[in-house]
């Protein structure tokens, strides 16, 4: 194993004592600290972002990983097939899907199962975005809300009516890595 | 029993009961509040933030569309809110502790902060005369004096407070025991060995102050300061001989260790060990909720305004203005003492026992407070500026460095003296 020698830097006797050193650290936090009074009492605040006001939503990246919803082709199919693998894979088993046949005389009987309910506990979801990677028929997308607030435990299990609401309709060619996210 | 009521001074006991209400539940409790506040707001300026601006008086809540924010200032009802929640959150005690001395502990810490307040002249003296004639409508004699603004004028002043001050650990010590819990246990710990090391210093450094105002009694200092210059600023009176500008070397000293060891006593950044958010969660008062945190809170905040205030008095002139005759000259001479008859007969800026007009004695309050304030400012931006010292580098600064230095100081200051004195 090498052995890496730090070079310590050589400290005047008035560093050591903290004499020049304190003045020096007190000038940098005063410094910030007049800039920003400055900036406040001239109401052009650079530094935070004042959030329920203003917003970064136009900024946010396409890779952006929001609140996990489902999708609809465009011939308003339901994409999921209800073959379970998000659930399995969801770390904190936030996603429980009851699955459901499809019944014969359905246009999309050939697809054989849906899901009859499909519920995301947003109390538990960690928005990493395994549902998305795994499923084979790129049903589930994260989009890009992220304020998921509500009064009650209830308000935070979407159902199925509730993540199709959010996911919406995905038209032309999805493909799960292009750019159409 | 009659005669036992006729042995009180009524105007006494009157006078103090509502310097010790002013000073205490006027002044100070509110001024903890909002140098929390100060503390919040100033540490996010340094790091480019707003901190709490939001809370104002909330009329929302009565269906108007905005919060009023006094002064244009936002957030300047927060203390007010920060109280409301200290008040109605669960006040739980874990199941281990050691009950009594766990619902000790917090008062404790509070109460030894406020006593020291007792002995701090926070104004030289206020003049009630003009109430005299109302007084003797009612059938009493009036002010014969005035009152002078200090709750006890104790001649053993800085001894007092460092007597009452000193008890403080034993609060913070045992919350940490009876807390139960290790991270506490080691706060506790840590703390009172701090406090041994640098209350060494703390008293050493002023020894050569009171060397200087062979006086023990604070408002004299402070009347001493206001004729002949601050300590630390002699521009006037007796501050013009060169003894005072020598001394001033020594007097340097003294501040610096003084201000150090005011720190660490205080608990305050760079020294707060023993709440030390890093290593022991919060350090002793990890297991405290509710409003027994609160009380630990208050008495940090407390000890840190009162400090300041012994600071000021001694070093800084307590509650005289700086630069009086200057000012006096030029009021003089533009003629104010003529042209404002309440101002008195001459315009004067400066103590005098027994004359000082009312409206002086409010200003010198005024002083004397603005002059804390500046002083906390300090203590905060020193907190957000400077990292934790490691407990060696801590008992070491103690032990090795500052001990001495203080010690030497006393005998430089003695030898100056010596050399000056015929």
């Amino acid at each position: 194993m090498a052995t890496i020698i730090v070079q310590r830097p050589k400290l005047a006797w008035h560093e050591r004592w903290f004499i020049s050193t304190l003045v020096k650290g007190l000038k940098i936090t005063l410094g910030h600290a007049l800039k920003t009074f400055r900036e406040i009492v001239g109401g052009k605040e650079k530094v935070t972002m004042e959030y329920p006001e203003q917003k970064w939503d136009a900024n946010l990246p396409s890779y952006y990983r929001g609140a996990p919803a489902l999708v609809t082709d465009e011939q308003e199919r339901e994409r999921c097939v209800s073959c379970q693998l998000c659930e399995f894979i969801c770390p904190p088993k936030a996603i429980r899907i009851t699955p459901g046949e499809i019944p014969s005389d359905d246009p999309w009987a050939k697809v054989e199962k849906r899901p009859k309910e499909f519920d995301i506990d947003m109390t538990r979801c960690i928005y990493c975005g395994m549902c998305e990677e795994v499923c084979p028929e790129q049903a589930i997308y994260l989009r890009k809300d992220y304020a998921i607030t509500g009064e009650s435990r209830a308000e935070l299990m979407h159902n199925k009516k509730k993540l199709y609401e959010i996911g919406g309709k995905r038209v032309g060619l999805v493909n799960k890595w292009n750019e159409l996210k | 029993m009659a005669a036992l009521l006729a042995s009180f001074d009524f105007a006494f006991l009157i006078t103090s009961v509502v310097k010790i209400v002013f000073l205490t539940f006027l002044v100070i409790l509110p001024m903890v509040a909002y140098s929390v506040y100060a503390e919040r707001r100033f540490s996010a300026i340094i790091q480019d933030r707003v901190g709490p601006n939001r809370t104002g008086i909330p009329l929302t809540l009565f269906g108007f569309k905005k919060d009023i924010q006094i002064f244009g200032i936002g957030g300047l009802v927060q203390p007010m809110a920060d109280g409301l929640k200290f008040l109605l959150k669960e006040d739980f005690t874990p199941k281990s502790v050691n009950t009594f001395y766990y619902w000790l502990a917090p008062a404790l810490t509070m109460v030894p902060a406020l006593m020291t307040c007792a002995v701090l002249p926070f104004g030289s003296e206020l003049d009630f005369s003009f109430l005299n004639p109302m007084i003797e409508k009612l059938g009493g004699t009036g002010f014969s004096a005035p009152v002078k603004s200090v709750i006890a004028d104790l001649n053993v002043g800085p001894l007092f407070t460092f007597a009452i001050a000193s008890l403080g650990v034993y609060g913070i010590v045992l919350a940490g025991w009876s807390s139960n819990s290790k991270y506490p246990f080691l706060g506790g710990v840590r703390s009172s060995a701090q406090m041994i090391s640098y209350e060494l210093s703390l008293g050493l450094s002023i020894i050569p102050v009171l060397m200087v105002f062979g006086e023990l009694n604070l408002s004299k200092m402070s009347a001493f300061q206001d004729a002949n210059g601050w300590l630390l600023l002699p521009f006037w009176g007796e501050g013009l001989t060169a003894e005072r500008w020598v001394l001033l070397v020594p007097m340097v000293i003294s501040f610096c260790i003084f201000t150090v060891a005011m720190f660490a006593e205080t608990n305050r950044l760079p020294f707060d060990l023993a709440e030390c958010e890093t290593e022991l969660v919060a350090g002793y008062h990890t297991e405290y909720s509710s409003m027994k945190f609160a009380l630990f809170f208050l008495g940090e905040y407390a000890a840190m305004i009162i400090g300041s205030g012994l600071a000021v008095t001694l070093f800084l002139g307590g509650w005289s203005i700086p630069f009086w005759p200057f000012f006096e000259y030029v009021g003089n001479m533009i003629g104010l003492d003529t042209a404002f008859g309440w101002l008195g007969s001459s315009f004067q800026l400066h103590y005098s026992a027994g004359s000082t007009p009312f409206w002086l004695g409010l200003l010198h309050i005024g002083v004397f407070f603005l002059k804390v304030i500046v002083f906390i400012l300090f203590f905060i931006l020193i907190r957000w500026s400077l990292p934790r010292f490691r407990f060696d580098q801590l008992m070491k600064l103690g032990w090795l460095f500052m001990f001495e230095l203080a010690l030497a100081n006393v005998i430089l200051t003695a030898v100056i003296m010596a050399c000056f004195t015929k």
